[in-house]
């Protein structure tokens, strides 16, 4: 009886062998560690009204950015393991991690680096400045905006739950049925990777739609669509991605869920399933999943380069252009994810012709970004040597995927090391350097102090000369013939100094995240030495600099008006004296404590249904209905500032 | 109009707005659970497929409730526009009960096809068959928890600015389930039996 109401689940599932359960332990001795340093400074009150409550959008996207950068830890670590085991496994010589404990591990790096890394700095950075740079006091649905970051922490727990008890999905980051299916992956690992990825998913369609509105409905008086900032229209081309693309997500992993749950047969090899099918629509969702991560990237680099060449952004309404070309581009591309799905010359002609064609508004804005800098006066920062990192890399990047776009060339480099380098050059150049610059560009907004700058290019200059040093070699042996998720190779094929060299690149990364740690710490700690007062710490041009950093929690005494791209460098520019203010009442949500309930619930649907147990996924799917209806009944959701209070904060400041 | 009024005014503009993006994500949902039944509707795998196992009559019933329910759906929003809270409540009530006779058919053919043997386990096509219809199903379902309680908050606090907006919302939610529904009738069973 017992044993029937805890479903899958019993010891069994607690980790055995020894590099799972070092992952396992140290996880929870540094959780222990934060409770028990929480406990003793007696924060536990501050964290749940400051944070864990909040609708904040600027402290909501603090908590991402925290995420992410701690999944980035994970994610690396991940990366780590597979270029020790790839240099070391070679011949007589068996790595330290078995095949399917090797697969596992490259599951867990995939997916967590874009679910986890990629799309919580990219939501993080996104809740920090668009409301700023729009010159509105909030988002759209702030309520609906807290939930969506707690599914993405839900999703995020589920999947490090999966170190800690059962296992992984060992079928890739993408689990291509039928080895997802459950006649081939019978354990609990593709149920965890499915219900981390449909719970966090769910929390990305909501803040697209979210943030979508946002920038339609709430822009700042003068603000026509053609004056807001080159980020904003970035993330407008996101969202419109983000709400095309993740509907298609959730029904694939439903469907893929129902095969395994329920017995359906939609992807089996049996039974009238169609596993292609489930190839088509995760990447019919997984292309445009790469230009969302990316284009907002582009977006920081177009606000980073034109602050720092003191210019107005080069050819703004093309910028505009190439954002929606690639938006539209990015949907009719998928299939040259597998042109060997063997669908015929005119179809492959087609899909590598289109691929082609997204080298062009992509060219636009590289070169955009040259002719800004062009007679500027660049000022060399550490955001601008993240800039100069991925400008060269991602051009060769996207070269090397030009050349893949070509079918027949995709029919030797499929599934190769080379396209592993491919899309890593167009992810870490393109995304991860794009949000670190922006971090590091809108850090002292957010924290009133900037970061340290030399510690900063250190990391960047260690970030890139790692990049080149860990993946020129997997170009090589890409078109030597190495495939991807390979445990063990022949001595004999000579590739094992790449692989070293490739190790060491890795190492090289290590050592500026080291530097970036420290750079953190550093920075924190001698906050007082680098305090920005002005609020404009860089000479900016856009809004979010006009008001103190960081910024009151209404953003906003005076709602701004602008009529002008570039608003606030126009205003800046012109000194005429303003009037003397007339303040208004704000109002702003109230914290509450139900989006956290929500997604706790929807943690415990998707554990539930990973193993089995019924009751649980069903009480609390009941759970998350009944919330719903007790939030919703609720009639004061916002509070009120007088302009009383709103005029002596801003006097004082 | 003071400072209050203005932000409520944009913010009955902006969540409409929303859900209104929100019914397009539901739609894109839909359409790729169409499309996996168009890919997988010949998949029968030796059993029965459409023409041996839809009963048009019967569907056919099903549908002229749905759409009655969408009639008076709109009857009630019409009512609630114009503060008439009691006709209203009725003409939501009368939408609730022909949505849960709807649900109730839907279900009755879901079962009479699974003890035949013909459930989701038989084949790709009656896999696909299920999870689109059953979908659909499902945000029924969903939209009736949700007149439930909306039908005891308008009766409880009256048709105020945010009942009214809500009330907004549901018609909208009911209408876009009516048009999804005409899909599945022309596309799985009349095309089905064709």
């Amino acid at each position: 009886m017992f044993a029937s109401l805890l479903g899958k689940l019993n010891t069994d599932a607690l980790p055995k062998d020894l590099v799972t359960a070092g992952g396992a332990a140290s996880m929870v001795f540094a959780l222990l560690a934060i409770a028990g340093f929480l406990t003793y400074k007696r924060r536990w009150t501050w964290l749940y009204r400051e944070w864990l409550t909040t609708s904040d959008p600027k402290k909501i996207g603090v908590m991402y950015i925290i995420v992410a950068l701690i999944m980035l830890l994970r994610g690396l670590g991940d990366a780590l393991m597979m270029r020790i085991q790839q240099a070391t496994s070679v011949g007589a010589h068996q790595g330290f991690l078995d095949a399917n404990h090797f697969q596992q591990v490259v599951s867990a790096h995939g997916t967590i680096m874009i679910f986890f890394v990629a799309m919580g700095l990219m939501f993080g950075l996104i809740n920090w400045v668009v409301p700023l740079q729009l010159g509105s006091r909030d988002i759209a649905f702030p309520f609906l905006n807290a939930t969506s970051f707690w599914l993405f922490a839900a999703g995020m727990a589920l999947i490090n739950l999966s170190l800690i008890v059962g296992e992984f999905s060992a079928a890739g980051w993408l689990a291509y049925p039928p080895l997802s299916e459950l006649q081939y992956s019978p354990g609990v690992g593709v149920d965890y990777w499915i219900w981390a990825l449909q719970i966090a998913g769910v929390g990305s369609l909501l803040s697209g739609i979210n943030f979508f509105v946002t920038i339609i409905k709430m822009r700042a008086p003068g603000m026509s669509l053609m004056k807001m900032p080159m980020f904003c229209w970035s993330v407008l081309g996101t969202m419109s991605l983000v709400i095309f693309a993740f509907p298609i997500l959730t029904a694939t992993l439903g469907m893929l869920a129902l095969d395994r749950t329920i017995g359906t047969h939609f992807f089996t090899s049996g039974g009238g399933g169609n596993a292609m099918m489930y190839v088509n629509l995760i990447w019919a969702w997984g292309h445009p999943e790469v230009y969302i991560l990316v284009i907002p990237a582009f977006g920081v680099y177009s606000e980073i380069v034109a602050t720092f060449s003191r210019k107005p952004l080069f050819g703004y309404k093309s910028m505009v252009g190439a954002i929606w070309g690639i938006v539209f581009l990015s949907f009719i591309v998928w299939l040259h994810h597998f042109f060997t799905m063997g669908a015929g010359a005119d179809v492959n002609a087609f899909f590598g012709i289109m691929t082609m064609l997204i080298s062009i508004p992509t060219g636009v804005k590289i070169f955009n970004w040259l002719f800004t800098m062009y007679r500027g006066r660049i000022q060399l920062t550490s955001p601008m040597y993240w800039f100069f990192g991925f400008i060269m890399l991602f051009t060769l990047g996207g070269v090397a995927g030009v050349i893949l776009a070509i079918p027949p060339a995709d029919f030797q480099l499929h599934n190769s090391l080379f396209l592993v380098a491919h899309f890593h050059t167009m992810i870490v150049a393109g995304v991860v350097f794009g949000y670190m610059a922006g971090l590091t560009y809108w850090f002292p907004k957010l924290f009133g102090f900037k970061l340290n700058e030399k510690l900063g290019k250190y990391a960047a200059v260690c970030w890139i000369g790692g990049f080149v040093l860990a993946f020129t070699p997997l170009y090589i042996l890409g078109l030597m013939g190495a495939t991807r998720r390979m445990d063990h190779y022949d001595a004999s094929l000579g590739w094992q100094w790449l692989f070293i060299v490739a190790a060491f690149g890795v190492g090289l990364i290590l050592l500026g995240v080291g530097f970036q740690i420290l750079q953190f710490i550093v920075s924190i700690v001698l906050r007082d030495n680098h305090r920005d007062l002005t609020g404009d710490p860089w000479n900016g041009r856009t809004l979010e600099w006009s008001v103190s950093s960081p910024p009151p929690k209404y953003n906003f005494a005076l709602i701004p008006k602008a009529d002008k791209i570039d608003a606030f460098w126009a205003a800046k520019q012109d000194k005429s004296a303003s009037k003397t203010p007339e303040y208004e009442d704000i109002y702003l949500p109230k914290n509450t404590p139900f989006s956290m309930i929500i997604a706790g619930f929807a943690f415990l649907v998707g554990f539930g249904i990973t193993w089995h147990i019924w009751w649980l996924a069903l009480a609390s799917f009941v759970g998350i209905i009944a919330s719903i209806a007790i939030r919703t009944s609720d009639e004061e959701t916002e509070y009120r500032i007088p302009a009383s209070e709103i005029k002596k904060m801003e006097t004082a400041a | 109009m003071n400072n209050r009024e203005v932000m409520e005014e944009r913010n009955e503009a902006k969540t409409l707005f929303g859900f209104w993006t929100y019914l397009m994500t539901d739609c894109v949902l839909f359409a790729s659970l169409f499309a996996t039944f168009a890919v997988l509707r010949h998949n029968t795998f030796g059993g029965p497929g459409g023409a041996e196992l839809f009963n048009l009559p019967f569907v056919l019933a099903e549908t002229l409730i749905l759409l009655t329910s969408s009639f008076t759906c709109g009857l009630g929003m019409l009512y609630a526009n114009r503060g008439f809270k009691n006709i209203s409540l009725a003409l939501f009530s009368v939408t609730f009960l022909l949505g849960a006779s709807f649900l109730g058919l839907e279900l009755h053919e879901f079962h009479k096809l699974a003890i035949e043997g013909n459930s989701w386990r038989r084949s790709g096509f009656l896999s696909a068959f299920f999870t689109l219809v059953g979908t659909h199903g499902a945000h029924i379902s969903a939209g009736l928890i949700w007149m439930i309680v909306m039908i005891t908050r308008v009766n409880l606090k009256g048709l105020t600015p945010r009942n009214l907006q809500r009330l907004k919302m549901l018609s909208m939610f009911w209408h876009f389930l009516d048009v999804v529904w005409i899909f599945i009738f022309s596309i799985v069973y009349l095309f089905g039996v064709i």
